[in-house]
């Protein structure tokens, strides 16, 4: 069976991948393009931990095929620090030991970025219905859900929530 | 000691530096066991029992191997058989004629998911295809799920031969029963003849499953000499080394085993399932093979932990003094041997001192994956039973429940079964829950408070660590414990404080099992402790070899040399003025004064103390639909003294969530067919951000004297008390007393519905 031909933006970078139909776009992230960085924990959209942005939009991309990339404009965690200055949710999740074992900060770090995009005021309770498609079974959310108004405040300008 | 008193008295100890490893976790770069690939990766992918029970008849693997693309097929002929042994420590002693079945099936499939042949191919969907293409011919038997069925007289056999160990004279027919333990000090009969009341209730837990968000998954080689190598997340490389070796028939020479980042474990990555098959199979096809599980065979084919059966039985005076405490356990251990039930039978009655105590365990296979460690494995399910019963004794007495259980809490001499408790430490959790403001705040309608304690015995054993100083007076410390949550930190911190030098000077790094001397898991609460003490140890080699340096330029005797603060330094004036050497200064000359300055260190650590934890759990249920919402949970841990505050402190957070979703949630669901239903993350309902409050902490410190910072394991102990914390909660606030878990909505309601008040 024919490859497809896919032609899309991943993190600014025009890239171009061959993959087969019902590859999904985290396999080809993985597997073709060596960005190992979003995690596979379920392939069901029920974890999070593959989360990255299609045209802005957060996403399971283990629920979206390959071949819907064409065209598209992707951020995956790969792009979240510029050169080596880290992003302040990605500082503020290791100032606040807000992770354990890591698997699943990636897709954190993307949702989060995602919300502070939208919202970049909320509540304790908007960060923790946001992050509620993103399964952590170390940490218990309690430190994510600081770093991630503490990244807010500085992000807004203010010192510690 | 308060939070500012250690700082006082150490540098590092008790801080909260960022860890080593943590950059390449927020940006995506750190390679866990599926992000490694070599040059010309083949897929593996396995083939699963679709039968709760059955015999295989034959396996014809002949059009599997005939697809294009397809490199190797594996099934048990491919694998040496094993001596049926029970080997270890009788806690947890492992039987290799067990473990080769549990990996790949021989004479039967004991459980829907059990792996009966796997494949590797040049891409997944290949490897998909030729899975569909294996025919196996299955004699489908009857099965038992339930533990109380699988020990009835006629229950389907699992395995025809298997006769209860543990029982003189031995049973003369084969049963689903195991093992069959029996634990008692003192006079039963006495103990409860002296009560002034005696309580007796049968409880039940469901199957749960440890829940790592990253599914097992490794990459394996295996050359052409005879030599292979592994890149496998695991909570320990040198047991899947000699797991691995051993299936295999290889020596452990020829297997490097290589430890990546790994996704959590809480216990479920202490044993072998994808690396034996992928070693065969790459052994068998000559290329790299890399084998990733699905979450579906997560759930079906790794081990949660036990779903068990018990009944409880206390007896206590008017004043509050517990006379007698009986108990009864029947463990799921899955479709093989090795529940933790003795846990529970050690664990239930050692907070207290209670004179006369029987326990009894019984280890029960069923047609359910093998259970594997679950984070204090045993311990939560006993004190369910236990600390349930003390919460309804506690209201028939009168008796505030912390004031009762701190009346006959445990303390240094304490007679408990196996012996006498040997640390202090479980009252001190006990008064800083009871002197928390959560404790006295008011509740509303619906709402209740529940309180309960759990004790688990941590672990010592063999570890593992090198240290080198670097030219420019950097240190390299390295450990053979994978790293699951921050233990590079606390390796380097505790480095760090010895040497007298930043934190930020030391790397700290796990190493493979070809360059650290072997070391255990990083399970039972041990890595602190343990490679802790092996990391303090090779730091007071390098000290002394430091200070050996020293005395060689100032030509003293060794003995004239302190180290102080990361300083040599003359021991007395009499030894001579010179200016103290810093470890940059000594490592700059290290070439000139006898070469590179490093060593390695190997312990079998002992002294271990044992981990106690209270917790206040505050509910709201909603008596339309039964939903319980936890509205404050606040966990009291002795740390015996935290190294990073931040990863005790997530500890704690981490795993009184897990007993949240333990309480609350989660189950193993199985339809007739013996099939789990629910096999995935959105039936499978694990807590999520939205379903909780913050989880606070009090880190209690009692020093454990074995520990020269005072070190006691903290990775396990917050989960044992909270089943019963939420099951007191919820009595308190709707007067039902919930006898199982979890607490669903359906069973809450159903409660709801009965007209009397339960205690």
């Amino acid at each position: 069976m024919a490859k497809h031909h896919v032609t899309t933006t991943i993190n600014g970078e025009e890239i171009e991948f061959l993959c087969e139909t019902q590859q999904t776009l985290l396999d080809v992230l993985r597997d073709e393009l060596e960005l190992t960085g979003s995690k596979e924990g379920c392939g069901s959209g029920d974890c999070g931990a593959c989360s990255v942005t299609v045209d802005g939009r957060l996403v399971c991309s283990c629920l979206i095929l390959g071949v819907e990339a064409e065209g598209r404009e992707i951020e995956t965690i790969e792009g979240m620090a510029e050169g080596d200055h880290l992003h302040p949710l990605q500082r503020k999740f290791l100032e606040h030991a807000a992770l354990q074992c890591g698997y699943c900060t990636p897709g954190f770090l993307v949702a989060a970025k995602s919300l502070l995009e939208k919202n970049p005021d909320p509540s304790e309770t908007e960060v923790r219905y946001w992050l509620a498609g993103n399964l952590c079974r170390c940490t218990g959310y309690d430190k994510i859900v600081h770093a991630v108004l503490d990244a807010a405040a500085e992000m807004r300008g203010q010192a510690n929530a | 000691m308060p939070e500012g008193d250690i700082k006082k008295a150490y540098k590092l100890i008790g801080t909260r530096p960022v860890r080593p490893d943590g950059v390449p976790k927020v940006t995506g770069t750190a390679k866990f066991g599926s992000d490694y690939t070599l040059p010309g990766t083949l897929a593996g992918k396995v083939l699963r029992s679709p039968h709760a029970h059955a015999r295989i008849r034959s396996i014809d693997t002949s059009k599997a191997e005939a697809l294009r693309g397809v490199k190797a097929v594996v099934t048990s002929k491919d694998f040496p058989e094993q001596e049926f042994a029970y080997v270890g420590p009788e806690r947890t002693a492992v039987n290799l004629w067990h473990v080769t079945r549990n990996v790949i099936a021989r004479e039967k499939v004991l459980y829907e998911g059990h792996a009966v042949a796997a494949v590797a191919a040049a891409s997944p969907s290949i490897a998909a295809k030729a899975i569909s293409l294996i025919e196996v011919d299955y004699e489908v038997l009857p099965h038992v799920i339930d533990v109380d069925e699988a020990m009835k007289e006629d229950a389907p056999l699992l395995f025809e031969d298997m006769i209860t160990r543990g029982v003189d004279p031995a049973p003369t027919r084969p049963s689903n029963i195991s093992k069959y333990l029996e634990f008692k000090i003192g006079d039963i009969d006495k103990g409860f003849a002296e009560a002034d009341e005696v309580l007796e209730k049968e409880f039940a837990t469901a199957a749960s499953h440890q829940g790592y968000i990253e599914p097992h998954g490794c990459l394996a080689r295996y050359d052409a000499d005879g030599q292979g190598e592994l890149w496998s997340s695991s909570q320990g490389h040198f047991v899947v080394r000699n797991l691995t070796a051993k299936l295999l028939g290889m020596r452990l020479n020829d297997l490097k085993v290589n430890p990546t980042e790994i996704g959590g474990g809480f216990g479920g990555k202490t044993v072998v399932y994808v690396e034996p098959l992928a070693m065969a199979l790459s052994k068998k096809s000559g290329h790299p093979v890399k084998l990733v599980m699905s979450r579906s065979e997560v759930f079906r084919a790794t081990g949660p932990t036990s779903g068990a059966k018990m009944k409880i039985r206390i007896g206590i005076k008017k004043d509050g003094t517990i006379t007698a405490g009986e108990a009864t356990f029947k463990y799921q251990a899955g479709a093989f041997p090795g529940s933790p039930v003795m846990n529970g039978c050690l664990c239930a009655f050692a907070l207290y001192a209670i004179p006369n105590q029987r326990t009894v365990g019984y280890d029960v296979v069923s047609n359910r994956p093998k259970t594997a460690a679950y984070r204090a494995p045993g311990s939560p399910i006993s004190a369910f039973g236990v600390e349930s019963v003390l919460d309804i004794l506690a209201k028939k007495i009168g008796m505030d429940p912390i004031e009762l259980r701190l009346k006959n809490a445990t303390h240094i001499g304490t007679p408990m079964i196996g012996g006498k408790m040997s640390h202090e430490g479980y009252s001190a959790t006990l008064e800083a829950i009871q002197s928390h403001p959560a404790y006295k705040q008011p509740l509303g309608p619906n709402q209740g408070r529940g309180v309960a304690s759990g004790y688990w015995f941590n672990g010592g054993g063999e570890s593992g660590a090198s240290l080198f100083i670097n030219a420019d007076g950097t240190a390299v410390v390295s450990t053979g414990s994978p790293d699951i949550g921050g233990s590079r930190a606390s390796m380097a911190m505790m480095a760090a404080e010895m040497l007298g030098i930043p934190y930020d000077q030391v790397r700290a790094t796990v190493s493979d099992t070809a360059t650290v001397a072997y070391t255990h898991l990083t399970a039972g609460s041990r890595v602190t402790f343990a490679s802790g003490l092996a990391v303090i140890g090779v730091c007071k080699q390098v000290i002394d070899e430091l200070r050996a340096r020293a005395a060689k330029l100032w030509d003293v005797d060794v003995e004239a040399v302190d180290w102080e603060e990361g300083y040599a330094k003359p021991s007395s004036s009499n030894v001579g003025q010179f200016e103290p050497l810093s470890l940059k200064d000594l490592a700059a000359k290290a070439s000139a004064t006898g070469g590179p300055i490093g060593s390695a260190n190997a312990v079998n650590a002992s002294g271990q103390a044992p981990g106690f934890s209270t917790q206040l759990c505050d509910v709201e249920v909603d008596p339309e639909t039964g939903r319980v919402t936890v509205l404050r949970h606040v966990v009291a841990q002795d740390a015996g003294r935290a190294i990073h505050r931040s990863y005790v402190e997530g500890q704690m957070q981490g795993g009184a969530v897990q007993g949240l979703g333990w309480a609350l949630n989660e189950e193993y669901v199985y339809g007739k067919e013996g099939k789990m239903e629910n096999p995935g993350f959105l039936d499978y309902r694990m807590p999520v951000c939205s379903d909780l409050p913050m989880i606070e902490t009090v880190v209690v410190e009692v020093p454990n004297p074995n520990h020269p910072y005072g070190v006691k394991g903290v990775g396990e102990v917050n989960i044992v008390p909270v089943l019963a914390a939420v099951a007191n909660a919820v009595a308190d606030a709707v007067d039902r007393r919930m006898d199982s878990v979890p607490i669903s909505p359906p069973k809450l309601l159903a409660a709801l519905e009965r007209q009397e008040a339960e205690l």
